[in-house]
């Protein structure tokens, strides 16, 4: 699938070699194999249209500077509207309260449990601070065990109780034993749960309410296909969170979801999960994401090789 | 039931107000299908299919176009897949009958084994669980809660212990207690780390020791809200461990599961199961006919 990408690129790219300026007609074959490109990538099929778009009108009538070639001059705009596309600078988190509480949603299976361990984890490490993680999924199958082998991994306190069904009310409790015994930072992991669940939704929404947290951060999965934009923009319509957390990235996805949710919910995307260990956490950073989703390291050293 | 509804939808307003296939309504179509995560060359490919036959019939309404897409769609479908199954069954001279659930991180496994062995144990058969999991926190409870719900007994190790072993005490398990069916769950692994997946080759060869030729059944879990990624582990998986049926999950969301479509048709790999749910009966036959009727149905 991805193997012939560059290949088809170089094809493309190879019409813009040795014209002077870009017009209407050499541009039209780039463009649409980097639409294929993005598709492939897994991009929403609007937002791919939208951008090819753009891409094409900040390109006609360019004149191309006598260091570069059209082609690489093609790559540099696709690459640096993507990159702008995915947000500016890095975006740390809000840990102005006190406790800071985020609070962690996103479909099932999308990795908010792994990542809360990792977040907690990053934050006694490298911020020197004192975490509390709360087991607020009442719903998955030993999900409490999980949250509490993961805070021993890392020896990280988890509050949990196992008696309670409501997810609303052990939250308020975390954050109660937080502020007893000097946790300054509460991570509450919930249960996954679909856009289309209204029950769910509201519970989601029930708990954000009652704890006000500093932070929301959305967790998806790097592999979504086509309905991530549809997940995302449900999840902001309800809790108009602060940031997008973008997992499994050790895999070769390409990770297109990235640009439809930025695209969709202009939301920050701050951290990406690169593996299932507690140290795979990393912050985000726009122009490597544009090169992943694009291939861009491939194409790149192909226009420089021709 | 949403999903299809809006593809539907969708499929309506690409044709509305046109009485003919023209390459509006193609364009329409494949814009339909790319955001069903179809892919553009599984895609492609259903247009192609269309255009010749509007081609070779010269005149082809819009009212017409449902019923082509469906055959379309079908054909892709229908070189690994009957379509013909309802009910959960198991051949018959394989005893017992060993499956192996594989898959990359979060799509499912587990809790398609929970419904897998709830449906099998309710045909009758004497079911057993694996916790092949020894990885992930707390994996190995939460196939136990499953084993429990379903009545099942479970065959487990400590965390961290070799995933190889456990396979092997529960096939040992399974042939003493004359057991018909044995479901061996497996740690979530991304299909480009090469060490994982050569693990799983290592658990099916340590299986047959116990019993030849097993897993009798590969069956490789997708998530359905995946994209085109989910090529590459369908390719990466059957290399590693020679997948046999697919069970595709999630569906109970908007997401449309369209990927399966050129996976099913470019592996020749049949989907077994749906997933529509986090119920232990949140599980169903793949029906090739239901999953096409379920783009198009709902006038
Ligand atoms: N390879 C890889 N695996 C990950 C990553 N993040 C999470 N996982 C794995 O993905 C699977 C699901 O992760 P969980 O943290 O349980 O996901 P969740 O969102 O809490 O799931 P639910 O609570 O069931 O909704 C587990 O196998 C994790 O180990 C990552 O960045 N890379
Ligand atoms: N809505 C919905 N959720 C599902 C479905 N199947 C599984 N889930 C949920 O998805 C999440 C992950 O499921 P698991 O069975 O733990 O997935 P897994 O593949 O075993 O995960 P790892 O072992 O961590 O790789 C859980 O929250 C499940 O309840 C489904 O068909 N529909
Ligand atoms: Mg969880
Ligand atoms: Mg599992």
């Amino acid at each position: 699938m991805f193997d012939n990408l560059s290949e088809k690129l170089d094809k493309a790219l190879h019409v813009l070699k040795g014209h002077g300026q870009i017009t209407e007609i050499n541009v039209a074959e780039t463009l649409k194999e980097v639409r294929r490109a993005l598709l492939d990538a897994d991009v929403n099929f609007k937002i791919a249209k939208e951008f090819t778009n753009t891409v094409k009108e900040k390109a006609l009538g360019q004149d191309v500077l006598t260091a570069l070639q059209p082609g690489q001059l093609m790559v540099k705009l696709v690459k640096d509207e993507l990159t702008q596309l995915m947000g500016g600078d890095v975006e740390g988190i809000n840990l102005s309260g006190d406790p800071s509480v985020v609070l962690m949603s996103g479909l099932q299976g999308s990795g908010k449990t792994t990542f809360s361990g990792k977040l907690a984890s990053y934050l006694k490490t490298k911020k020197t601070k004192k975490p509390l993680l709360v087991a607020c999924d009442v719903y998955r199958p030993a999900a409490v065990d999980q949250l509490h082998v993961v805070g021993d991994q890392i020896g990280v306190e988890v509050f949990s109780d196992r008696g309670n069904t409501d997810p609303v009310a052990i939250s308020k409790a975390g954050i109660a034993y937080a502020k007893a015994n000097g946790h300054n930072v509460v991570i509450i992991d919930t249960a996954g749960r679909l856009a289309v669940d209204e029950e769910m939704m509201n519970e989601i929404a029930n708990i954000h309410k009652a704890i006000n947290p500093q932070e929301t951060l959305f967790v998806v999965d790097a592999m979504t296909g086509q309905d991530a934009v549809n997940t995302a923009k449900a999840f902001n319509d309800i809790l108009n969170f602060d940031g997008v957390i973008l997992t499994k990235l050790d895999g070769d996805t390409r990770g297109g979801a990235a640009i439809s949710i930025k695209s969709v919910v202009n939301k920050p995307i701050k951290f990406i999960g690169t593996g299932e260990k507690m140290d795979a956490i990393d912050v985000f950073y726009p122009a490597r994401m544009a090169e992943r989703i694009l291939g861009m390291g491939d194409v790149v050293s192909l226009v420089e090789r021709a | 039931e949403k999903t299809k509804t809006s593809f539907f939808g969708k499929l309506n307003k690409a044709v509305a107000g046109k009485s003919k296939v023209d390459d509006d309504v193609l364009d329409n179509l494949e814009e339909v299908l790319v955001a069903s995560d179809v892919g553009v060359d599984t895609t492609l490919k259903i247009i192609k299919g269309i255009e010749a036959r509007v081609a070779k019939d010269k005149y082809v309404g819009t009212e017409e176009l449902n019923e082509i897409l469906r055959e379309e769609i079908a054909r892709l479908l229908s070189e690994t897949n009957s379509g013909e199954d309802v009910e959960f069954t198991i051949p018959k001279d394989k005893k017992p009958y060993v499956i192996m659930v594989v898959g990359v991180n979060g799509v499912g496994k587990t809790t398609t084994i929970g419904k897998l062995a709830y449906q099998f144990k309710k045909q009758g058969y004497k079911v057993v669980l694996g916790a092949g999991d020894t990885f992930r926190a707390a994996a190995i409870d939460q196939l136990q809660i499953w084993a429990d719900r379903v009545g099942i007994p479970i065959i487990k190790q400590q965390m961290g212990s070799d995933p190889a072993s456990v396979a092997f005490d529960t096939l040992s398990s399974a042939v003493k207690n004359d057991a018909d069916v044995v479901i061996i769950d497996t740690a979530g692994r991304l299909h480009n780390k090469i060490n994982l997946m050569n693990e799983l080759s290592k658990v099916s060869r340590v299986m047959q020791k116990v019993v030849p030729d097993t897993p009798n059944d590969v069956l490789l879990v997708l998530d359905g809200s995946t994209g085109q990624n989910a090529f590459e582990q369908a390719k990466q998986f059957t290399k590693a461990t020679n997948v046999t049926s697919l069970a595709v999950t999630k569906l109970d969301g908007t997401a449309k599961g369209g990927v399966v479509i050129g996976i099913s048709d470019q592996f020749k790999i049949p989907v077994k199961y749906i997933g529509v749910g986090e119920g232990i009966e949140d599980l169903q036959v793949f029906n090739k006919y239901e999953f096409v009727d379920s783009f198009f149905s709902n006038k």
